[in-house]
């Protein structure tokens, strides 16, 4: 028998959007000084260690939430000094285009380099003193129903079990935390966020959610090259044509910088690797001559909701809400979530407030909520760059980006008629006999590197005996289907070397191993399985990466 | 009887750390930090010598930056009654440490003191050695089994040929090893009482114990990195890389 708690509000995930909730609820509680509990779970092993982000921060949510941020030593501290968007055409050559031409959406005066693992540090700090308990270490695992259907809370996975199952020596059974109202602000693609939007039919009148994966290092670089608040982006080369995604290299406080790519999760080819593209690009001139010298200290990975408003699920049920990007909320336009993600939360909060003041009993349906993120510039961003995305994928990188050029500039995103791109990602994927083999040069241990060593750098960890979290509905799928017709791209979408396919012991056959201890938790395997046999479950909280000012 | 159990804040031995750039000490910057293994292993014989009766009381103690609160939180979720904080800003000396302790042991009076054995940052494996002797108390280092018979301890110890009991008489100072026991999850209802447990801090310039360090870190470096090895065809090709390549024949 599991043991349960009682809170008003329970939050699933401490990152921007759901400590945004927190406080928000705290401060309106003082305010009306009435006595709120309320508690949030985190999976990593402290707040900050699975965050993962660029990142520009567009600072208007936080200035709503703390108008003092500044006094309060929020770790904004280096305001974005210089914008460069270049157009790659291939190893050396890059065309840099003027800033006249370039979407508006994708200017980034007033926003500042940070590092949201920091920031998501403080905020915590902030919730903590406003009186939020926040448990990191404990993983949500399951979501507890009332007999009338209504969400009823959380219950934290069992510590403590092996790999075969069965309670080990300090087993310690998940703990239920009853709520009124519980947020779910798992991130993209959060395992119980996935589980609601299908119950309660979420998604139903929208279009198909898309996805990106993120991969980034984090350099310590030469000081004579650093140029703090300095925002490059780039799109074209090493994606082919039909790829989508960008680059990004953003110079940061203490001679370090942050480089990455995002691929779009839509990509077709399964031969191509993320991870393998982001190691090919850094060699080119305007990457590599900023790192050269310098010293990587950190590596991650991570899948980001990039489908927008046209994609945007209901995100109210009864009992409950979901927020940030366990519901995609993120612009797209703009390549920032983290500002829409904090909006997002704090709305809810709101609702949840108001409504806990006239009802005392909970466990309603908040459509209110629909209401308040449609009056709230939230949703008018979302609107104006609702376009964006499906214009990338419609018409390509150049055609999608002078269509963005237009919409956002010309029109301020009022296009009077919307795109949909309604394949889901997994489904692009072509059967690796339509497609070309891609030979991905070796990495040279200075500015590129293999997956190993890079995963290494995550400072990913989990207690090896326990259940695989990477699970299958069908363990035969990876090697029939997915090895046999699409040359299995597990092991290469995967940015952590989880998936291997390695001869059986009597070599006459392929079989799939699932080194599930190198898991980043980035989500992009639940995600791009093109048979969408896997399902990607919590492991034993605390699990996963420790990133530092990721 | 009442026991003190010592906690250090080390950074997290899953996480890797850098030398910092002028090579003085370890980069300790958005780090994570945690409780030094050992210590959580004495703090869960502590708690288990509670739990039967033999024990009071448990007394967590740590010297060490504000921050350390949070690791001496998780000693009281873990179940000791209360803690202690001697707040300093910098890194101090093992002797240091153990000169402190002496102080908190006169006022508290416990008849049995567990560290871990070494700290993982560090590795000096002294503080307890020192600490005993400062005392003029017995002592039981690297346990890995410990009993407590009326006024005494039957205590196994790990040494390089193998295993030692000892006997000890109380009060003793005891660290521990790896094997002693496996520390316990601390539950979440157990980590919101610990925030309502008592918690001391005390400024370290209290206690008047000389703190100038007696060691002086001259550099600190990264070990080289491992040479890939090769494979050779033939005894001939390699007798060839000894004289030409490597010179050592």
């Amino acid at each position: 028998m599991r043991e349960s708690m009682e809170f008003d509000v329970v939050i699933v995930g401490a990152g921007p959007a759901g400590l945004s909730t927190a406080c928000r609820l705290m401060q309106q509680a003082q305010q009306a000084e009435r006595e709120l509990t309320l508690c949030v779970v985190e999976k990593g092993s402290e707040v900050g260690a699975h965050i993962f982000s660029g990142a520009v921060l567009e600072p208007r949510a936080l200035t709503e939430l703390f108008p003092d941020w500044e006094e309060r030593g929020a770790p904004l501290n280096t305001p974005v000094t210089g914008d460069e968007i270049y157009l790659f055409q291939d190893a050396e050559r890059a065309k840099r285009i003027p800033n006249s031409l370039v979407p508006s959406s994708m200017h980034n005066q007033g926003n500042y380099v940070i590092s949201l693992g920091n920031l998501t540090r403080w905020l915590a700090e902030q919730a903590e003193e406003l009186g939020v308990e926040i448990f990191p270490g404990f993983a949500a695992a399951e979501i507890l129903y009332h007999d009338n259907g209504a969400v009823k809370g959380i219950a934290t996975g069992d510590m403590g079990v092996g790999a075969d199952g069965k309670e080990k020596s300090g087993f310690m059974p998940g703990m239920e935390l009853h709520a009124k109202y519980t947020v779910f602000s798992e991130g993209c693609r959060g395992h119980l966020g996935k589980q609601l939007i299908a119950k309660f039919a979420l998604d139903e009148g929208v279009d198909t959610q898309h996805y990106g994966i993120g991969i980034k290092e984090l350099w310590d670089i030469d000081p004579a090259k650093h140029k703090p608040g300095l925002v490059v982006h780039g799109a074209g080369w090493p994606l082919d044509k039909d790829t989508n995604g960008g680059s990004f290299l953003y110079h940061g406080e203490n001679n370090q910088v942050v480089v990455g790519l995002v691929v779009d999760l839509s990509y077709s080819n399964p031969y191509l690797g993320p991870f393998d593209e982001f190691q090919k690009m850094k060699h080119h001139p305007v990457f590599k001559d900023t790192l050269e010298g310098g010293k990587r200290v950190s590596y991650g990975a991570r899948a980001m909701t990039k489908g927008g408003l046209n994609a945007l699920p209901k995100m109210c049920f009864p009992g409950g809400l979901l927020v940030g990007c366990d519901a995609g909320t993120l612009n797209f336009a703009k390549i920032k979530g983290t500002h829409t993600a904090m909006k997002s939360g704090m709305v809810a909060a709101e609702t949840i407030f108001a409504a806990l003041q006239t009802d005392e009993e909970g466990g309603k349906e908040l459509n209110a909520f629909t209401e308040a993120l449609k009056d709230s510039w939230l949703y008018d961003e979302l609107y104006r760059s609702r376009n964006f995305g499906p214009a990338m994928h419609k018409f390509g990188t150049f055609w999608g980006g002078a269509f963005n050029y237009i919409d956002q500039n010309w029109f301020k995103g009022k296009l009077p008629f919307t795109l949909h791109d309604n394949n889901p990602d997994y489904a692009q994927l072509k059967e690796a006999s339509e497609c070309t083999p891609i030979e991905y040069p070796k990495p040279d241990g200075k500015i590129s590197f293999d997956k190993l060593s890079s995963v290494f750098l995550s400072n990913t960890n989990h207690e090896e005996d326990q259940p695989c979290h990477l699970t299958l509905k069908d363990d035969t799928v990876p090697v029939k289907r997915n090895w046999g017709l699409f040359a299995g791209p597990e092991a290469r979408f995967c940015p952590a070397g989880v998936y291997e396919f390695v001869e059986t012991p009597e070599k006459d056959d392929m079989q799939l191993q699932i080194n599930a201890q190198n898991c980043l938790h980035c989500k992009t395997c639940d995600i791009k399985d093109p048979s969408q046999n896997i399902t990607w479950v919590v492991p034993e909280g605390t699990g996963g990466p420790n990133y530092p000012n990721m | 009887m009442k026991i003190l159990v010592m906690v250090k804040r080390v950074s997290d031995p899953n996480v890797m750390i850098r030398v910092s750039a002028d090579n003085s000490s370890v980069d300790l910057n958005n780090v994570k930090m945690a409780i030094n293994p050992f210590c959580e292993i004495a703090v869960e014989e502590a708690v288990r010598l509670k739990e039967a009766g033999i024990a009071s009381e448990v007394v967590a103690l740590s010297i060490g930056t504000s921050q350390s609160q949070e690791q001496l939180r998780t000693a009281l979720a873990m179940g000791a009654d209360r803690g202690i904080l001697i707040e300093s800003e910098g890194p101090l000396e093992s002797l240091t440490v153990a000169k402190l302790t002496q102080k908190v042991i006169a006022e508290e009076q416990p008849g049995l003191v567990i560290l871990g054995k070494q700290s993982t940052d560090t590795d000096n494996s002294q503080t307890g050695q020192m600490l005993a002797s400062l005392m003029g108390w017995a002592q039981g280092t690297f346990a890995s089994k410990l009993e407590i018979d009326g006024e005494s301890i039957n205590l196994t110890r790990e040494v390089d040929s193998g295993l030692q009991t000892v006997r000890l008489s109380m009060p003793a100072v005891v660290t521990c090893d790896l094997r002693l026991n496996e520390p316990r999850f601390a539950s979440l209802p157990n980590i919101m009482k610990a925030k309502r447990k008592p918690l001391d801090i005390k400024p370290i310039a209290d206690f008047g114990v000389d703190l100038t360090p007696r060691i002086k870190t001259l550099m600190v470096e990264t070990p080289n990195e491992r040479q890939g090895g090769e494979v050779l065809s033939s005894v001939a090709e390699l007798v060839e890389k000894l004289k030409t390549e490597k010179g050592v024949i």
